[in-house]
């Protein structure tokens, strides 16, 4: 029984979430399920900054954490009420179906 | 104990990712999305962020979770539809994306081999919310300032945006 995690296996496992964040990003065609594949994305790179502090015994890993954090509440308030217009005046949630900005 | 309790995190965490980008109605993947916040916190605390850990439940789990739920519920999402992709996507995507992470993996491992660098729940406790609010305001203040203003900023949008009729 080992009782020590290497350090690569965290990064690792956040590699993989990320990839199956941008996985998600480019494959689903819902607004809403994009939009989750984002945060999915953020919470990779969270669990790296958090290993990275573990790593170097300092906390400002932490505080970068933090902040994206932050910045995704804000992220996902704006998002979410862009999703809500979007779909006022269109009427759907397909992402191939809003193309009036496609030449 | 640790490497079991990281284990379990971690399949959580993979199987709910992956579920998410299966799953085809949006409620299904808000909710496996939500497993994965869970295991997060958990590894979070195996790193000894107990503040980030605790963050991670309230902010993620709770509030911005709610948020997305709210929305799918108050929009009626149903399953999406299966729109025409690419032949070149449909057949090169997964393997390449698998390329990537597995390149990356390995990339990951020669920096840091595991007889290096090793992580062992309790060995460095740092991430307390004293330790933290200490740093955040005297350090890192300016950004925390910096950073309530970007949300209130946003608060704002999300109010106009939500309330006009855009044509």
């Amino acid at each position: 029984m080992i009782d020590r995690i290497p350090l690569s296996a965290y990064l690792i496992l956040s590699a993989v979430l990320f990839g199956l964040g941008i996985a998600g990003f480019i494959y689903r065609k819902s607004v809403i399920t994009v939009f989750m594949s984002i945060e999915l994305m953020l919470n990779a790179v969270n669990l790296s900054f958090v290993t990275f502090s573990y790593d170097n015994k300092n906390i400002d890993g932490h505080i970068y954490a933090f902040f994206v954090m932050v910045v995704a509440a804000a992220e996902a308030a704006v998002g979410l009420a862009i999703i809500l217009t979007v779909f006022k005046n269109r009427g759907t949630l397909q992402i191939d179906e809003v193309d009036s900005m496609k030449l | 104990m640790d490497s079991i309790l990281f284990i379990i995190a971690a399949i959580a965490a993979i199987g709910c990712g992956l579920n998410l980008v299966l799953q085809t109605h949006p409620i299904s993947s808000a909710l496996s999305l939500i497993g994965v916040m869970s295991s997060l916190a958990l590894l979070y605390l195996l790193l000894g962020a107990e503040f980030i850990a605790m963050a991670q439940m309230i902010v993620y789990g709770g509030a911005v979770m709610v948020l997305f739920i709210f929305v799918i519920m108050l929009l009626n999402a149903g399953a999406e539809k299966r729109s025409d992709k690419s032949l070149f996507a449909q057949i090169a995507g997964f393997p390449l994306l698998a390329v990537l992470v597995v390149l990356l993996s390995f990339l990951i491992r020669q920096t840091f081999p595991s007889t290096v660098s090793e992580v062992s729940f309790g060995e460095w406790v740092g991430g307390t919310a004293e330790a933290i609010g200490k740093q955040l305001f005297t350090k890192f203040l300016l950004p925390f300032e910096v950073v309530s203003v970007l949300i209130l900023i946003a608060i704002l949008g999300a109010v106009v945006l939500a309330q006009k009729e855009i044509d």
